[in-house]
């Protein structure tokens, strides 16, 4: 297969699909490039769709950067076929598309729990009812808080947590129903997941725990959700956030090899060498993906491959973020691997304050860190992500992932100085040298040594030494760390 | 006699007195740093060129020449590569410390003594990536489009990639002044430097991401609603594509990238918002890359996004750092551009210099090589045989450096005009010893765009010459009938006629308007006209008025570490030396205090390597090895280190550097490449 010039068509418009046609085009302007959209809007950013809920950011602010002019966009666009011995795809316009290289970037679906009441006999949901997965549904969520009072939040994840933030910013009275026994139990631990909840709490919402919804209430609109101990929370808006469904059905009909996804190799290659798929509706080394990083880490290198560049996707690390107004959680890698396994070169560092809303735990597995959950403090969060994601070997010392360190200067005592303390860093004048002219001005002194007359920050270090006392010079000194050495 | 530093942009005012052969400085108002101080030394110090110096055959030794033999050989060895050559064949390689006077001289020099192609200059590796940014933001460059005293008045100040406190120490007394008024400042560095400790807010990114840090600001500016969008909606173009593309850039990935934590960022934006008048500085840190340009406009588009430039007080601006950076990228010597900040392939730019300069338009060469290029290409095919180089050491001072240096030890006439036996002048056929800076007239261009007059306080020794001279007795030589005046007042009257009408317009700057004290920033068309401190405050240099964002995005590295070369290698400034330290290693007091170069790693990776404080070691890149002593610290990031290139020999920081450039400057990228550093019993093992 001939990479110049051959015709790739990607399936799907959405974060993944978007993001490989721009990677081709970088690599590639004058790549022959044709993307089908079933969503008849621009490729927008999925990550801010809880912010425009939030009313934080108008809806026609999260379009992804403009598809390039060579490329065909096909937007509104379903394909309903695909056929491979012709290396066609066919649209639900009737029309063929011709590919070398078929890309599918099919995402995935909201998970509808079965649930009874929840749809109606003709499958769709009973009114009031919303998952929360694409820009027509947060518009339809807007919609509707705005005649709502109150929410229920199926779901405690990460997801469900940001649409319960959401809704919250509409003045509604919100409730989340989660069926595990902790928030986010995918990424956090069981002691994170508590501090999660107090926070969340905190915040104003009620969270239910452990706590299936059973039914959702309610004839023409809804009017509840009934829970699996016979409880009944009211609310006139349920937002469905239950996990989501990789989309398969394309490529299942294809006769592709599916197993929670579409299977693909380090190629990014399905078990047809000229169809590939990345991102939501992939499943690659046993991994299906739900986060935007990992979908454009595959991109990249599908993007190398198909304009004939070498290379190889292994895999990703996994950084999860939630960010909900004070609320702010990361989560990365294995974060509990201390409840299955004890064995050796396994370190878990952790610290609590359930009061300030604040867990913070390291997971360091032979000197490297391999998992991390910071909550309500982030300051570290650039740190730990990065030795994360590179696997850095770790010093003796691990706390300064943990918290942040002092960094402010100490303060200068000009009184203390040894002699031999450098005071000017810039024209390398010592104490001693400024004791030694037994002058009384600041300008006097500079004649003599040309202290102060370089950057100026050590003024008020001379004139302590002038008077021989701490004084007024107590202060962390701009642009001089005195006595410490430098780089000059 | 009152005038000027003779290092970097600051200019600072000096008065020299003469005593005995050298002189004695006093700091003006604005205070000197060290270099300053001490810069008098070098005027009778013994180890300044005093006589000419010829190479008999490849292999033979300097020897004393008288400047007639000197400059016969160059004129014949420059008639020798052009002839089988052709005109090409004779390349020139000026610097960003000379003079507009020289500066402009040696574009002349180049175009119409020699009609040859091949000029650029040192510039190439610091201001470059700032000059392309500008101009294709605003249509201009001048580093600062405000004046330095605008600094005082700023409510935040965002420096991005500067050390100023130990590159020009004068202009902290500003940001002391600044933050006294109530203002802040965030310095985004890897190293926590003086300037960074002296911060309200230190974001400590990793080097080479300053773009994605960029894009990650403008991103929460956006959420946090700090745009001003009415500023946008008058003074821009572009605003659409920047805000699509900075929607990829949200914390968590920025994180990722920089190593800078959400709380930061958000600090960060806030500052800047909070602030009356925010101002946005670039230097090196961010500029000398292989995207350099790119982190440049994501500087402005965030800058642009706050309704910052053109108003008072506010804006972008750029830190130029060699002593004539500003004025030495205006006026010819860089390979695509005429006197006037004009361009070289503009028909009517060409009419006017050639008409200026009494040639036909069509004798006037196309643009040639960038720096880099150009010294790459030496002693090659299609490249010069023959080279002149004034005030530059590309040996210490070019990327890949070793591969520099062999491709002038290909040359067949390598020829240095300089005031001491640089490493480069080391290398050369014949070594042309000229006048300093206190020893002749000039101007220069401060960092500001403020023309300044340097004076002459004192004689040259007997035996040196005027960088002025060389070029006009090797002219003469060479058979050229134009002017190449030997008074620089006279070569600066030609430089105003050649300005005139101009971007850099310097036709109403007259040596009598500066030594009567005025403080003229161009364009100064006319002898009437104040000059322009403010640039913008109306429209921008564009054809439509508008500034232009420019939509960018961080490439992936361009040389990512390895298990080989694990870690970052960036490079920089101490504040005893400047530049390739030709000069500053001369000077003992300086040399006593800063003796050797050093690289600098945390305690972190010391421990990791096992090594210790003050041991020698071999920092090594794909590129070769240096030999130098550890300085652990805390200061830098465990996951860099920091070595500055100040130094010669085995010590040279450029040995290590890599040779990517940006696709638009041509600047190499200094500021970072992948390296290993190992202890001398294994390296040697």
């Amino acid at each position: 297969m001939s990479p110049q010039g051959q015709r790739v068509v990607v399936i799907g418009n959405g974060m993944a699909g978007a993001r490989v046609v721009d990677e081709i085009c970088r690599r590639d302007p004058a790549a022959r490039v044709t993307v089908f959209g079933t969503e008849e809007r621009p490729a927008y950013n999925r990550i801010l769709l809880s912010d425009v809920l939030a009313g934080q950011r108008r809806h026609d602010e999260i379009a992804l950067t403009e598809c390039p002019p060579n490329v065909v966009q096909r937007l509104g666009t379903s394909v309903v076929r695909i056929d491979r011995n012709a290396r066609t795809v066919v649209g639900e316009d009737r029309s063929t598309t011709q590919y070398d290289a078929l890309v599918l970037a099919t995402g995935s679906t909201a998970l509808v729990p079965p649930v009874h009441g929840i749809a109606g006999p003709d499958g769709l949901l009973l009114s009031g009812v919303h998952v929360f997965r694409t820009l027509d549904d947060c518009e339809a969520i807007t919609a509707a808080a705005g005649r709502a009072r109150t929410a229920v939040v199926v779901g405690g994840g990460l997801l469900g947590l940001e649409a319960a933030r959401g809704l919250l910013r509409h003045g509604l009275r919100v409730e989340v129903v989660h069926g595990m026994d902790h928030l986010m139990e995918a990424q956090l631990d069981p002691t994170g997941g508590a501090v999660l909840r107090r926070a969340v709490e905190a915040l104003g919402v009620t969270v239910h725990l452990g706590s299936f919804a059973s039914a959702v209430t309610g004839g023409r609109r809804v009017t509840g959700v009934r829970l699996a101990n016979g409880r009944h929370v009211d609310a006139d808006l349920v937002v469905l956030a239950c996990g989501i469904r990789p989309q398969v059905d394309l490529a299942r009909a294809a006769g592709l090899s599916i197993g929670r996804a579409i299977l693909v190799d380090d190629g990014l290659r399905t078990d047809d060498p000229h169809v590939f798929a990345i991102g939501e509706c992939a499943q690659h080394r046993d991994q299906v993906y739900g986060l935007v990083a990992p979908a454009w880490e595959q991109a990249a290198v599908l993007a190398d491959l198909l304009t004939g560049r070498p290379a190889s996707y292994t895999g990703s690390k996994l950084v999860t973020r939630l960010k909900a107004m004070d609320l702010d959680v990361a989560a990365m890698g294995d974060t509990a691997p201390e409840l299955a396994d004890c064995g050796g070169g396994l370190e878990v560092l952790s610290f609590a304050d359930p009061v300030r809303h604040v867990y913070k735990k390291l997971v360091v597995r032979d000197g490297v860190v391999t998992g991390a959950i910071l909550l309500g403090d982030l300051s570290t969060v650039g740190e730990v992500t990065q030795a994360f994601d590179r696997a850095t070997p770790l010093p003796e010392a691990r706390l300064h992932l943990l918290f942040r360190g002092g960094g402010d200067t100490a303060p200068v005592d000009p009184a203390g100085l040894e002699d031999d303390a450098t005071v000017c860093t810039c024209n390398g004048v010592r104490a001693g040298t400024i004791r030694a002219t037994q002058l009384r001005t600041v300008a006097a002194v500079a004649l003599a040594t040309r202290a102060t007359t370089g950057c100026g920050g050590c003024r008020g270090v001379v004139e302590g030494l002038l008077r021989g006392s701490a004084g007024a010079a107590l202060q962390p000194v701009a642009g001089s760390a005195v006595g410490e050495r430098r780089s000059a | 006699m009152q005038t000027r530093c003779p290092y970097c942009a600051l200019q600072c005012a000096m008065t020299l007195t003469p005593a005995g052969a050298g002189a004695v400085v006093e700091a003006g108002d604005g205070g000197l740093c060290r270099k300053g101080w001490t810069s008098a030394a070098l005027l009778d110090s013994p180890r300044r060129l005093t006589h000419p110096w010829v190479r008999d055959g490849r292999h033979g030794r300097l020897r004393e020449a008288t400047w007639d033999e000197a400059l016969d050989r160059v004129a014949d060895g420059f008639r020798r590569a052009q002839d089988s050559g052709g005109y090409d064949a004779v390349g020139v390689f000026g610097g960003g410390g000379l003079t507009n006077e020289k500066a402009y001289l040696l574009g002349k020099f180049a175009r119409v003594a020699l009609r040859s192609s091949s000029i650029d200059y040192n510039g190439r590796f610091c201001m470059s990536s700032a000059t392309a940014g500008a101009l294709r933001a605003f249509g201009l460059d001048r580093g600062m489009p405000f004046p330095l005293v605008d600094l005082d008045d700023a409510g935040c100040i965002l420096l991005v990639g500067s050390n100023l406190a130990e590159t020009m120490p004068p202009v902290m007394q500003r940001l002391v002044r600044q933050r006294e008024n109530g203002g802040t400042l965030i310095v985004v560095d890897p190293r926590r430097t003086p300037t960074a400790d002296a911060a309200t807010l230190h974001l400590q990114v990793q080097p080479g991401t300053d773009l994605a840090l960029a894009n990650g600001l403008l991103f929460l500016a956006i959420e946090l609603g700090h745009v001003d969008e009415a500023y946008i909606a008058a003074r821009t173009t572009g605003w659409g594509d920047v805000r699509r593309a900075v929607s990829a850039s949200w914390p968590a990935q920025v994180e990722r990238a920089t190593g800078v934590s959400e709380p930061d960022l958000r600090r960060a934006v806030q500052l800047l918002a909070a602030a009356d008048r925010a101002m946005v500085l670039t230097a090196r840190g961010a500029e000398q890359h292989a995207h350099g340009v790119d982190t440049v406009s994501a500087f402005v588009n965030l800058a642009l996004a706050l309704g910052l430039p053109g108003r008072p007080g506010a804006g972008w601006g750029c830190l130029t750092g060699q002593g004539n950076g500003q004025g030495g990228r205006e006026h010819g010597q860089r390979a695509d551009q005429l006197p006037g900040y004009r361009r070289l392939d503009d028909p009517a730019a060409r009419a006017h210099v050639a008409a200026v300069w009494g040639i036909d338009p069509d004798d006037l060469p196309a643009p040639g090589r960038s720096a880099y290029e150009l010294l790459e290409a030496l002693g090659s095919g299609g490249g010069p045989r023959a080279l002149l180089l004034m005030g530059s050491n590309p040996v210490v001072s070019a990327p890949r450096a070793a591969h520099v240096q062999s491709r002038l030890a290909s040359l067949d006439l390598l020829v240095v005009a300089d005031v001491v036996l640089s490493e480069t002048a080391a290398m050369a056929d014949v070594v042309l010893p000229v006048a300093q800076w206190a020893e002749e007239d000039g101007t220069t261009t401060d960092l500001q765009g403020r023309v300044l007059l340097r004076r002459r306080a004192l004689d040259p020794p007997p035996g040196v010459r005027t960088d002025l001279h060389v070029l006009a007795g090797l002219a003469q030589r060479l058979g050229c009938t134009a002017t190449f005046p030997v008074e620089p007042r006279e070569v600066f009257d030609e430089l105003r006629l050649a300005s005139s009408g101009g971007p850099a317009d310097y036709a109403g700057i007259s040596y009598d308007r500066l030594a009567a004290g005025e403080a003229l920033h161009w364009p100064c068309p006319l002898e009437s006209s104040p000059g322009t401190p403010r640039l913008f405050l109306e429209r921008f240099a564009t054809p439509d008025g508008r500034a232009r964002f420019v939509a960018v995005s961080q490439p992936p590295s361009a040389e990512p570490v390895d298990e080989d070369f694990p870690l970052l290698l960036t490079t920089g400034r101490v504040a005893a030396h400047y530049q390739s330290g030709a000069q500053t290693r001369r000077i003992d007091e300086l040399s006593g205090d800063a003796p050797a170069a050093f690289v600098e790693l945390h305690p972190f990776l010391a421990e990791r390597l096992d090594v210790a404080d003050g041991e020698r070691v071999r920092v090594s890149t794909r590129r070769g090895e240096a030999f130098v002593r550890t300085r652990v610290s805390s200061d830098i990031r465990p996951d860099t280190v920091f070595v500055p290139f100040h130094w010669a020999g085995r010590q040279r920081a450029n040995l290590l550097t890599s040779d990517a450039l940006d696709p638009t400057s041509k600047m190499p990228a200094f500021k970072v490449c992948a390296a290993r550093i190992d202890r001398l019993e294994e390296a040697l093992r």
